[in-house]
């Protein structure tokens, strides 16, 4: 399933947030969204997934989603977004009663992706019992448990420290690489985006509008540290953005 | 090298200014400061510094706690004022637990209700009871009404404000993993609901307590709120004080069964 955004334009009250956004999202590609702090990522993953409507423009979904797929576009938030009150296999559970799925068959699935994302001694685990990173990976094993054609990251990794990030980002490739899933990921760090991403999105500052589309053509699984071309992509975004990150830094909020 | 620079600084320790602002519960000290109370009273009360006429003797009041359990009196006012208790806290707080998450999740319900509530709640329930009595007879119908309307409003107030308070963020996940509305309400929002909505019930139950007595100020025969009033009309110190003291603990088991409550169903609670 592709997802297209055609020329979405949005506004909250008298702010223009975003600008004549046109993109597509092709299946089992990975789509980074980077930008500005305030430019309108987070607003715009919320049209794709249907959280909120923007003023003009349509998102569409190209195609049905895939056989079995429970929520075809799920969200991994910054924030890991777990209830407090569940354990890691009650958070995992939840977003599979509503469909249905109970007893053994959430069982198999339960476990199934707790062992895809190492979770599986931690199953029993409360939240505050977590750090920050496993934290977001039962955020990961839940937005897989319901299978989804598209997922949703909003700076998944931002929250975490250094070291779990690279941790974290190296689970996401190796989840990707084994089993490839389509995605749009919304980071304001060029590394991660040159990291994870077969394309990679350049929104100017509010009113966010397209600056640049670039594609990345190495395969995700032979990207390594220190590569000099993805060095030289990451430069090449930089350049794009350092202006306009500036200028966005150093504008007054008219609020 | 110079004289200066081999002369060693002198060292001393950082100076401390970090702490303080973390009470944490030291059980014994409460029971001290009750004691000390307590001992003053005895001793006052026996040497005459404090005139029988303002205190009882603790002890008095202890050996009319006795009479009145040899005599199987205590359970005769305790039965029916547990039962109005019960009853009545009963329905305020689960009226007003219902309304609270209504007005949480309905504009129009909000719209409507805060104000009404915002007007009823400074009312002084007690100065009702009389309304009570004619429009639920004088007997159990209109004590049921006073403690149950007591009760209410305070729940109210603090089941809609602890809605409010119910991390929007949770529910933008659960909206977007395409859980029911009623999965949402039930899995997400009461659940983060529930220490606010606890903490407004130990208020409520306080006052619900307060209220036990006015509500037996009228046509009661038995009842804790009876037995007090009877003992203060007849300036009966010894037995006025027997049946504060039932209030006091009373109050005290209420604090403790809620605490007990939070501790296991809050335990999730970082
Ligand atoms: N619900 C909202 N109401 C009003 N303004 C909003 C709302 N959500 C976001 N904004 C504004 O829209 C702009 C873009 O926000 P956001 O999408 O969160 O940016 P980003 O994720 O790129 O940092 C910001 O200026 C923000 O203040
Ligand atoms: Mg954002």
């Amino acid at each position: 399933m592709d997802i297209i955004v055609k020329s979405l334009s949005h506004r909250y009250g008298s702010i223009d947030v975003l600008s004549d956004i046109s993109l597509h999202i092709p299946s089992g590609q990975v789509v980074c969204l980077v930008g500005p702090s305030g430019c309108g990522k987070s607003t715009l993953l919320r049209f794709i997934g249907g959280l909120e409507c923007p003023t003009r423009g349509d998102v569409m979904q190209v195609g049905e989603p895939p056989q079995g797929s429970l929520n075809p576009l799920t969200y991994v938030f910054q924030d890991f977004a777990l209830l407090p009150w569940r354990t890691v296999r009650g958070n995992i559970s939840l977003v599979l009663e509503d469909h249905g799925i109970r007893g053994a068959a959430a069982r198999e699935i339960i476990g199934e992706t707790l062992a895809r994302t190492k979770l599986s001694d931690f199953a029993r685990a409360l939240p505050k019992q977590l750090s920050g990173g496993m934290k977001q990976r039962v955020a990961i094993a839940r937005a897989l448990a319901v299978r989804p054609a598209v997922m949703l990251l909003d700076e998944p990794l931002s929250a975490l420290d250094a070291q779990t990030r690279e941790l974290l980002m190296d689970d996401l490739v190796s989840l990707w690489t084994r089993q490839p899933f389509t995605a749009v990921y919304v980071t304001h760090n060029l590394a991660e985006a040159v990291r994870l991403g077969h394309k990679v999105v350049v929104l100017s500052r509010r009113p966010g509008r397209l600056r640049e589309i670039v594609e990345i053509d190495t395969p995700i699984e032979n990207r390594t540290a220190g590569d000099p071309e993805l060095d030289k992509v990451q430069k090449q975004l930089w350049d794009l953005m350092r202006d306009e990150a500036r200028a966005a830094d150093e504008e007054l909020l008219h609020v | 090298m110079s004289e200066v620079a081999r002369q060693v600084p002198a060292q001393r320790a950082v100076e401390y200014r970090g702490g303080g602002f973390a009470p944490s519960p030291h059980r014994w000290v409460g029971f001290m400061v009750f004691s000390v109370v307590v001992i003053l009273a005895e001793w006052g009360t026996r040497a005459g510094w404090i005139s029988p006429l303002t205190l009882p003797k603790p002890s008095d009041v202890l050996v009319t706690f006795q009479d009145l359990y040899t005599t199987g009196l205590l359970f005769q006012h305790l039965g029916p004022s547990l039962s109005r208790l019960f009853v009545g806290a009963l329905i305020g707080v689960s009226v007003g637990v219902t309304l609270g998450v209504l007005i949480g999740l309905f504009s129009y319900v909000r719209s409507g209700m805060v104000p009404v509530v915002a007007a009823i709640f400074p009312i002084p329930k007690i100065a009702l009871l009389p309304l009570f009595v004619i429009w639920f007879g004088i007997g159990e119908g209109s004590k049921y009404a006073l403690i149950a309307f007591g009760t209410f409003t305070p729940t109210v107030v603090a089941t809609y404000g602890a809605v409010d308070n119910v991390d929007r963020t949770l529910i933008r996940m659960g909206q977007s993993f395409g859980l029911s509305w009623l999965s949402i309400v039930r899995k997400i929002i009461l659940p983060g609901a529930m220490p606010g909505i606890l903490s407004g019930l130990r208020i409520s139950l306080a006052i619900a307590i307060i209220l036990l007595v006015a509500a037996e100020m009228l046509g009661a025969e038995y009842g804790i709120g009876a037995y007090i009033l009877e003992a203060g009309s007849l300036y009966d110190l010894e037995r006025l004080f027997a049946g504060v003291v039932i209030l006091s603990l009373l109050g005290v088991i209420i604090s403790a069964a809620i605490g007990l409550v939070e501790s296991r169903l809050l335990s999730w609670r970082a």
